[in-house]
């Protein structure tokens, strides 16, 4: 078994690489940091300082370390489609298709040309192989870390390849791994938000050097009332209540709409933000899509299914139901939920089984 | 089995580079700067190199100005060239380099044209490999200061007419400043009589079997230079630093291996170069060969596999014991696409699979041999 390790030059993916490692034979795994962004981040130009980390981790733990310099598909597939969505009002996570795109795709490619049985990476997640040798997506261990969300896209196909070797571990695990391996990474803070935003350009600075950004008018959810001026359309997020202000009942106001070729931003109480059902695109399963009846979540009519929705990074998991709508779902909540922005990722998770990932999808 | 064919990257040092510069590492250390006999070890060994290195490049004694390399080299002629073109006029002098000079050339004249609001014309490359002579005869106009045209290129390998484009300066830019990066000229070309011409000449030690951190710049008589590097005004004020004894005595003695043995291995290793290029011709489909063998030096060979990932293939063959590379590499060690491939106007697909094999004067056969039995096979491999 051959295993590339994706080195992101963080402390979790160096722990993956040194658990590999051990597992498989130093020289049996190899590290590669992707190059993914060409301008400058919080790490600095080309993220040089995390390719060095990523680096010396690798030859500290003696495997062979390359770099693969992905950043065109970067920018064609995370990051153009992020700053589009935007122009259109939609809220992409960049982490997921990251994932979807270069990770779990071009990497996997590029790992089984080079002749590689598999591709690791240090994400907080499991991968479990069934009795039937079909391969199940579990939350990582540490409910803090879990990162099942942003890989809740992937198939069997991805899967069979793919290993999670820090799933079985706590985030204090992991650093104390690192420091008992005196890897140089231990100490190194989590990366935050969007890898290729810098802090102090943030995302309006960000979106603004891409986009043309648009003055706009809040407007009363329900009396469609002019509310006031909003500064950028584009940097409005459906459910948002920061800078949104106070209704005149004293309560906070939340995002309820976006229309952006409109220049409008509907404002509303936080029951108006609230929905009971979310439509999703893009469908992913990790299994085969749970038709007629699928075996865990069937209802009895063998159409509607049952699952635990999860729809932001750490959002709180929603026990839902599962209706088909032709290629895409309608997921309606027992309980109705903040509005989820439409291009945010819902995950769906098995409810007999809270800890395994079912599927996912984009919301509308 | 191992082929090392990356030899315009780094080459391995001639062993009798390694023992000439053994003593100035152990017990003759030495400030040629001083008035003790230490100095004078150091200051005899770093003028008897000097003079051995002036004589190979064609220059005098004093023509010759030791740097850390070939970049600090080119960035000493373009700045410090540009400098005493620009100190001798009331507006700053325009610039003119081939697309496809080294980043030591084209980044530094970037630079200084942003900083300086200079005007630069990046020349573009023929479909031949060398560089388009009637648009540089239309760039180089009488406010031109500094031309760069380098004599070898270092991706494709191709060598470039230093002749005509030093008569080209004379007759249209002759206030110009003429430099040529030569880095890869010494071990396949009389590098003395190729750049004569030349007003600034750069050259570095590992690329002919001296040690990395040493170089040196031609500067002709008359030709007046401004240090990069103040301080204490060593290499006659042109470069300020104590100089890198072990490294010169030791270019010295590369150079004069790499001069004396240059017939015997531009053919040996033309020889080796066609042997590997007519095989994979042959055996990998889909291969197309950059610019004809005669415009390029003997050790060069440039291949574009049509539909492959060239930083995929490096790997592979590494995996399969052949070192070899794909354009250049960035800080982060990605590999970036050639902005010679573009410059010849080629299209970013076209220029995808490009791989660069270079040899040198240590290649063997049975290197050869071995690149021949395992490139196809990792070609197939990453086209399966």
């Amino acid at each position: 078994m051959r295993v590339l390790v994706a080195m992101s030059g963080g402390v979790d993916s160096s722990v993956a690489a040194a658990v590999a490692a051990e597992e498989f034979g130093r020289d049996r795994v190899v590290g590669a940091t992707l190059k993914l962004w060409g301008g400058s981040s919080d790490s600095g130009c080309c993220s040089v300082a995390d390719v060095e980390d990523a680096r010396r981790v690798a030859d500290q733990l003696g495997l062979v370390h390359h770099v693969f310099n992905f950043a065109d598909e970067f920018e064609e597939r995370v990051v153009g489609p992020y700053v589009r969505g935007h122009a259109d009002g939609r809220t992409p996570n960049p982490c997921i298709e990251c994932n979807r795109h270069l990770k779990f795709d071009r990497l996997l490619d590029r790992a089984r040309t080079l002749g590689f049985d598999a591709v690791a990476t240090g994400h907080h997640a499991r991968r479990r192989t069934t009795a039937e040798g079909r391969f199940r997506l579990c939350r990582g261990v540490d409910p803090a870390k879990d990162q099942s969300y942003v890989l809740a896209m992937l198939g069997q196909d991805q899967l069979a390849r793919a290993l999670f070797p820090i799933g079985e571990m706590t985030k204090a695990q992991v650093r104390e791994e690192a420091l008992r391996l005196g890897l140089r990474t231990a100490a190194k803070p989590d990366s935050q938000d969007v890898c290729f935003i810098r802090s102090d350009q943030g995302r309006a600075g960000f979106l603004g050097s891409r986009l043309p950004l648009h003055a706009g008018r809040l407007v009363d959810h329900v009396s469609g009332e002019d509310l006031g001026p909003v500064g950028a359309v584009e940097l409005v997020t459906v459910g948002q209540r920061r800078g949104m202000g106070h209704g005149r009942d004293g309560r906070r106001r939340f995002v309820t709409r976006v229309d952006v070729p409109a220049r409008r931003v509907w404002l509303g109480s936080p029951e108006d933000a609230l929905a009971a059902e979310v439509r999703l695109h893009t469908v992913a399963w990790v299994d085969d899509a749970p038709a007629g009846g699928g075996d865990r979540c069937a209802d009895p009519a063998g159409t509607v299914w049952r699952a635990v929705a999860q729809c932001s990074a750490h959002g709180r998991p929603v026990p839902s139901t599962v209706h088909p709508e032709g290629v895409g779902l309608l997921v309606r909540f027992a309980a109705p939920q903040r509005r989820i922005a439409p291009g945010q990722t819902v995950a769906l998770y098995d409810p007999g089984r809270p800890e395994v990932v079912i599927g996912s999808g984009i919301a509308e | 089995m191992h082929a090392y064919l990356d030899h315009a990257a780094t080459t391995p040092m001639a062993s009798e580079a390694v023992e000439a510069m053994m003593p100035f590492l152990t017990g003759r250390f030495g400030n040629p700067a001083g008035g003790h006999r230490e100095s004078r070890w150091a200051r005899r060994a770093v003028d008897d190199a000097r003079e051995q290195i002036a004589a190979l490049l064609g220059a005098d004694f004093s023509e010759v100005v030791f740097t850390s390399g070939g970049t600090e080299a080119d960035n000493l002629a373009v700045v410090g060239g540009w400098g005493s073109a620009a100190a001798t006029r009331d507006s700053p002098p325009a610039m003119v380099c081939s697309a496809m000079e080294h980043h030591a050339v084209l980044h530094t004249c970037r630079a200084l044209a942003r900083r300086t609001g200079a005007e630069l014309t990046e020349v573009p490359t023929a479909g031949d490999g060398t560089v388009d002579l009637a648009a540089l005869a239309e760039a180089c106009t009488p406010e031109v200061g500094l031309v760069s045209v380098m004599t070898v290129n270092n991706e494709i390998g191709t060598r470039q007419p230093v002749e005509a484009v030093a008569r080209l300066v004379r007759d249209r830019s002759p206030s110009a400043l003429f430099h040529t990066d030569a880095v890869q000229a010494v071990v396949w070309t009389d590098v003395g009589a190729q750049t004569a011409p030349a007003d600034l000449v750069a050259v570095s030690a590992h690329k002919f079997g001296g040690p990395q951190g040493t170089g040196a710049l031609v500067v002709r008589a008359g030709v007046p230079i401004g240090p990069l590097i103040h301080g204490g005004g060593q290499e006659r004020d042109r470069r300020s630093g104590t100089p890198n004894v072990a490294g010169i005595v030791a270019m010295a003695a590369a150079l004069t291996v790499a001069h004396a043995g240059r017939p015997e291995t531009v053919t040996r290793v033309a020889g080796l170069r066609d042997r590997l290029a007519d095989g994979l011709l042959a055996s990998v489909t889909g291969a197309t060969e950059t610019a004809a063998r005669e415009h390029r030096v003997a050790g060069h060979l440039h291949l574009r596999f049509a539909g492959l990932e060239q930083e995929a293939l490096v790997i592979l063959l590494d995996q399969a014991g052949v070192s070899v590379s794909a354009g250049a590499a960035c800080a982060s060690g990605a590999v970036e696409p050639s902005h010679v491939l573009v410059s010849m106007g080629l299209r970013p697909e076209e220029a995808a699979g490009a791989i660069r094999f270079s040899l040198g004067p240590t290649t063997t056969c049975a290197e050869i041999d071995h690149a021949l039995a395992v490139v196809p096979a990792a070609v197939a491999q990453l086209r399966d």
